[in-house]
């Protein structure tokens, strides 16, 4: 059994393993992705996944919704119009503070123009017409978390680490319990409905066994997933968000790279071009299990304080 | 194609994707690379990471535009405007690359005098026949060298003094042989008289000027919508980025090629390109984009009415009784074009093998001949008029894929009998059950008497056989998987119909059955039946008087002693090894690969590519060295197969009166046009002008701002009651329309509406309109709207969104209305077909079809039934389409 929290450099050494290999990773460049969403047929091609439901959604062009059992990349499309000249009066005046996460709203999109919110800079939209827009594309999957809730709470032993670092849930002892689906901090891992247990990515860990790449990484064409090890990826990151500054893409940033946050990093990160809860991520994962430790050791209290409050009382009636 | 043919003498890419990755600046328009050719898109990405500027002009924004430095959005159908604007910026403030444009371009040379311009008879060009709707060209040509030869002095005898001057120049633009020059320029009489200052006002360059002197940004945003600021960062990009040290690329596809003025639109890019000095040369050049997996390979060996392989025209029969007749035109010519009659020749060596000899002009007679236009559409009109009768559909869906799907079921329904192959059960299959007009009526089940026979064909991995995709790339696939069931592949299938046919005629003593009888029909098959699919491709790369493999196109004969299926490919089983095979893995060559695959011609990867160096044979610069002379070696050397004649020099100049390739001179890159020049202006080969002019489409909502002639002049209708067109100017049909293509789902949806994981990423058939729009007719977004045009009306879901731009031309406000086409009956996901609402009008070079048009659209579902025409009679009726003359679009 590892640690449930803190900075964890050797995750796989943690899980057990002795000599192991370089831990592996995904490392998804959201500035190169172009949409094309060969990603997630690859991947279901590859692992049988079911189709995952046939409804319009209004949603850009994201009809796949979010990550489930059935779905382990799902391209998320956002479209953030900027215009420099209102084709209406904005309906209230812009507040400072607020994102705009450039979800449809109820009406046609294109009321609402902020000055503020929006990144700042011209490199990061591209020119249209009389002013700017944009149309953020990012293939999103399972993180394989430094600390994996999922993995924490799993009581059947259904949920591993794998000698690559990662995560995989074995669908030969999942008894559907279903304590991984609130564990996990993304909202990645779910239940079946018509079968009952739990799936998710596996980072394609039978390619891995025979030395291959993962099939979305495979199909990918503008290499804006990158599959290798997660120390030299985490490192390539660091280049090409230098790289993007340096062009005057000042909103490029990294997520998920970061060993200090609150799951210690991911295996799979990413390069966003704006806020993470645009993309429909959470902006501070922690890993649920974080406080286990210190919830037991208060139960533990807890106890004692009851049993010797008990013990007291029954002492103190002795005559 | 005819429009990078008569610019270049050769009807294709000029370059390769990978290559696109050393273009300092690309510009993607008529085009959704992204999304339409992702795979490919790849380099563009490459290119950017190395600092390229991107630029999409397409209108609308689209994944192509989201990764792009620039997007300008643009009406669509109006490109001729935006790159003429940019042409004439380039003219007016002396942007060219003037060594490259004097010496590789026929930029210099003097045309007729009695050549007027569309801005002298308000958007005609000289030569103009009202009647018939044909250009004679006789006018557009070079004047004559000072002193000429005696072929030259007896063609000129012949054009003055022809009573039906320059008619068989004419017939160049019947029957789309612009088509023809795939392979080859269109053959001018002479190289003509040259202006090598420039200055001469009836040489090319300064025609050019004037011709587009008009085209300013102004005009640009009037016609286009384009706002003047990104009409100059366009053209700044593009400026600063050619020269000696910079090269810029272009990118198209059917955004550009699916016009009335399709030839002419990529005609003004080639020009375009060719002023800048981009082609030929590495990171430059024009990619054209072309879509389905073999689609260049099936012009290359064609399907299509009026050319045979390797763009060797089909025969008139009018004109061309006998091989010589058929050959005379091109015959000696200079470039390597010139040989056509040993490229001919071999082909018909190919067919009627040993049948074919000296003495009956090489089975000549046996080729069928072609009598006017029979192309697709016009025979969709003979089969509703009941003069066609039988129709084989092979891998093609026009019920969906083609316009005016109303045209093509009728068609359907009134042929004797119809064979489908197909993968799935397609809608041109099943129209006579469950087609739009068994629910309106127009069609009764039990009254269509067409006999269809349903045969299931094999998929790409469960046969073996080549590809020649977008860059002339011939790769070759091996057998993965037997066939399931019945399922065959194509060519067994055909295979098999010959022998059955040939059977069935055995012992006939008619004439008319020899040219099938004679055939050379003897392929190897393997124990499972199947025809050896390599030995085919040997044939068609060719074979010696020894039978041995030929290594290339130059050891063809015209002696009948060589037999060749397509004299392009000749080379792709060079040494008796299938070259298309190879695979040499990108880690083990150099940027170019040769080793991968094999490229038409001669397996060079650019074209042209002897424009990559100086007149003097030096590279322009060490940057962008390519291909360059190595005196020491005294020959052509560099990073690829050079485009030339491997030892002649830079400065060499041919002997007067040198016929074919010895006509070539040291200055002349463009190796198969008749004068080895780009052309900036065509004398010859195009069906609607030697220089592009903006019309409007056929459908519009506005008038042409630069002329009163409205729309393209030679432009081919289809005068049926069925394929009635907007009245242009319309209030009934206020907005524009267009179809483009999504990146998840494939042509007519057969290959992609039927899988699971295809249909989950676009599961219903949308169309895409703009907030504006949306506010106008109270569209809901995710609400239904029906699209109307005089053809039908359709139904889909609606996306507001504001990647659908509003363009102001002038001082209105023009709307578009997006449609992705992919939708039928059949299929896991279902729908209306975008296609059923565009009308034929096209091309007059190519045959091919409008994609633009006008129309209505408003919130909610379709009239069902008997109302759903009554709704479209009634659009008509208000729209004021007259029934008598229907094509009439209130226009010319």
């Amino acid at each position: 059994m590892g640690s449930l929290w803190g900075r964890l450099d050797d995750v796989t050494g943690d899980a057990g393993y002795v000599d192991h290999e370089p831990r592996m990773g995904f490392f998804t460049d959201t500035s190169v992705c172009i949409g094309c969403k060969a990603c997630e047929v690859a991947c279901k091609e590859w692992n049988q996944v079911p189709d995952d439901g046939f409804e319009l959604t209004g949603m850009s062009y994201d009809n796949t919704q979010a990550l489930g059992a059935s779905t382990w990349r799902h391209v998320a499309f956002v479209e953030k119009p900027f215009e420099t000249v209102a084709a209406q009066p904005p309906q209230e005046p812009p507040h400072p503070t607020t994102t705009d996460l450039g979800l449809p709203g109820m009406g046609p999109p294109g009321w609402d123009t902020h000055e503020s919110g929006l990144p700042s800079g011209e490199d990061q939209a591209t020119a249209s017409g009389d002013g700017g827009i944009r149309w953020l594309m990012s293939s999103d999957v399972c993180k394989h978390c430094t600390h994996a809730a999922c993995l924490d709470v799993c009581p059947t032993g259904s949920l591993f680490r794998t000698e690559f670092g990662t995560v995989v849930v074995q669908p030969d002892i999942c008894n559907g319990c279903g304590y991984c689906v609130p564990a996990c901090p993304y909202g990645v891992i779910d239940l079946r409905e018509d079968d009952g247990r739990a799936f998710k990515c596996t980072l394609c860990y039978d390619r891995l066994k025979d030395g291959q790449t993962p099939a979305c990484a495979q199909a990918c064409p503008t290499e804006s997933i990158q599959f290798g090890e997660v120390g030299e990826l985490r490192e390539r990151a660091r280049l090409r968000v230098a790289e993007l500054h340096d062009k005057g893409v000042d909103v490029a940033r990294l997520y998920g790279a970061d060993p200090d946050d609150g799951v210690g990093g991911d295996g799979a990160f990413f390069l966003l071009l704006d806020e993470p809860e645009v993309y429909g991520l959470p902006p501070d994962p922690v890993v649920t299990t974080r406080d286990l430790g210190s919830m037991w050791k208060h139960v533990g209290a807890a106890a004692s304080a009851l049993a010797a409050v008990g013990v007291a009382s029954f002492l103190g009636r002795r005559r | 194609m005819p429009g990078l043919g008569t610019s270049f003498g050769r009807g294709g890419a000029t370059t390769n994707l990978q290559d696109l990755q050393n273009a300092d600046c690309i510009l993607i328009e008529g085009s959704n690379m992204a999304e339409a050719h992702p795979v490919g898109f790849q380099w563009v990405m490459e290119a950017k990471r190395r600092g390229a500027k991107v630029i999409h002009v397409d209108p609308r924004f689209t994944r192509t535009s989201a990764v792009a430095d620039l997007h300008v959005p643009i009406r669509a159908g109006s490109d001729i405007a935006f790159l003429g604007g940019l042409v004439n910026h380039v003219l007016t403030h002396d942007l060219d690359f003037r060594e490259y444009v004097v010496a590789y371009t026929n930029a210099a040379n003097l045309i007729d005098g009695a050549f007027a311009d569309t801005e002298d008879l308000d958007g005609l060009f000289s030569g103009f026949d009202p009647d018939t709707g044909l250009y004679d060209p006789t006018t557009w040509r070079y004047q004559p060298p000072e002193d000429m030869d005696e072929d030259e002095q007896q063609r000129e005898e012949e054009l003055e003094g022809d009573e039906a001057p320059g008619a068989d120049q004419r017939a160049s633009h019947q029957a789309a042989r612009s088509e023809s020059h795939g392979s080859g320029g269109a053959p001018v009489s002479w190289k003509g008289r040259r202006d090598e200052t420039l200055q001469d006002p009836s040489c090319v360059f300064q025609i050019l000027k004037r011709h587009f002197a008009r085209y300013t940004p102004e005009m640009v945003q009037e016609v286009c919508g384009i706002e003047p600021e990104q009409f100059r960062e366009v053209a700044d990009a593009l400026t600063s980025n050619s020269g000696r040290e910079r090269t810029g690329a272009f990118c198209y596809a059917v955004g550009w090629t699916h016009h009335t003025v399709g030839a002419q639109m990529i005609r003004t890019a080639a020009i375009l390109q060719t002023l800048l000095g981009n082609i030929g040369r590495p990171g430059g050049g024009i990619m054209a984009l072309r879509g389905h997996a073999s689609i260049q390979g099936s012009t290359d060996i064609p399907t299509l009415f009026n050319i045979l392989p390797g763009y060797l025209p089909m025969p008139q029969a009018s004109q061309h009784q006998s091989l010589d007749e058929w050959v005379e035109d091109e015959e000696g010519k200079t470039g390597f074009w010139g040989n056509v009659r040993s490229y001919a020749v071999s082909l018909l060596k190919s067919y009627w093998g040993d049948a074919a000899t000296a003495d009956n002009d090489f089975c000549f007679d046996y080729l069928p001949r072609i009598t006017g236009d029979h192309s697709t559409y016009n025979t969709v009109k003979a089969q509703i008029e009941g003069r066609c009768k039988g129709y084989f559909l092979v891998g093609e869906n026009p019920a969906v894929g083609s316009a005016n799907g109303k045209m093509q079921r009728l068609g359907l329904a009134n042929l004797d009998w119809l064979v489908v192959r197909d993968l799935q059960m397609i809608e041109s299959a099943t129209f006579w059950k469950d087609g739009p007009e068994i629910e309106t009526g127009e069609l009764v089940t039990e009254e269509i008497g067409t006999e269809i026979f349903f045969l299931p064909a094999a998929t790409h991995v469960e046969k073996a056989g080549s590809f020649t995709q977008t860059q002339r790339m011939l790769q070759w696939r091996d057998k993965a998987v037997d066939p399931p069931g019945d399922a065959r592949s194509d060519l067994d299938f055909y295979y098999e119909l010959g022998h059955r046919i040939r059977e069935r005629l055995a012992g006939s003593t008619d004439d008319r059955d020899r040219p099938l009888l004679d055939l050379a029909w003897d392929y190897p098959v393997d124990e499972r039946g199947e025809v050896d699919g390599q030995a085919v491709l040997r044939e068609i790369s060719g074979t010696g008087p020894d039978g041995a493999a030929l290594s290339a196109y130059t050891e063809l004969k015209p002696d009948g002693s060589t037999a060749c299926g397509c004299w392009i490919y000749c080379g792709v089983y060079a040494d008796e090894v299938n070259q298309a095979r190879r695979r040499k893995p990108h880690w083990e060559q150099d940027e170019v690969a040769a080793e991968w695959g094999w490229v038409w011609p001669a397996n060079r990867r650019i074209l042209y590519n002897r424009a990559s160096a100086a007149p003097d044979g030096s590279p322009w610069s060490e940057r962008k060295k390519y291909v360059w002379w190595d005196a020491e070696q005294h020959k052509w050397v560099g990073r690829d197969v050079p485009d030339f004649v491997p030892d002649r020099a830079p400065d060499h100049v041919p002997d007067k009166g040198a016929k074919g390739p010895d006509a070539i001179g040291g200055h002349d890159p463009f190796v198969m046009q008749t004068d080895g020049k780009a052309w900036l202006f065509a004398p010859l080969g195009l069906a609607d002008g030697p220089m592009p002019t903006h019309y409007e489409p056929p459908e519009s909502p506005v008038h042409n701002p630069l002329h009163s002639q409205q729309g393209n002049p030679a432009r081919r209708r289809l005068d049926d009651p069925h394929n009635p067109v907007n009245p242009s100017f319309s209030e009934v049909f206020p907005y524009v329309f267009t179809t483009y293509r999504l990146t998840e789902h494939h042509t007519a949806g057969a290959m992609s509406r039927t899988l699971p994981y295809l249909t989950e990423l676009q599961p219903e058939p949308f169309c895409e309109v703009s907030p504006r729009l949306a506010r106008q007719r109270g569209l809901e977004h995710l609400g239904w709207a029906t699209i109307v045009t005089a053809r039908t009306a359709i139904e889909a879901r609606v996306l507001v969104t504001d990647r659908l731009r509003s363009l102001r031309l002038g001082d209105r406000m023009v709307e578009q209305v997006g449609l992705p086409y992919h939708w039928g009956g059949n299929g896991i996901t279902t729908g209306d077909s975008p296609n059923d609402l565009v009308n034929v009008t096209m091309d007059p070079n190519v045959y091919i079809q409008d994609k633009v048009g006008t129309c209505d659209i408003r919130p909610g579902r379709r009239p069902r039934g008997r109302d759903l025409t009554a709704y479209v009679a009634d659009y008509r009726e208000r729209a004021g389409v007259d029934p008598q003359h229907p094509t009439n679009g209130g226009t010319d």
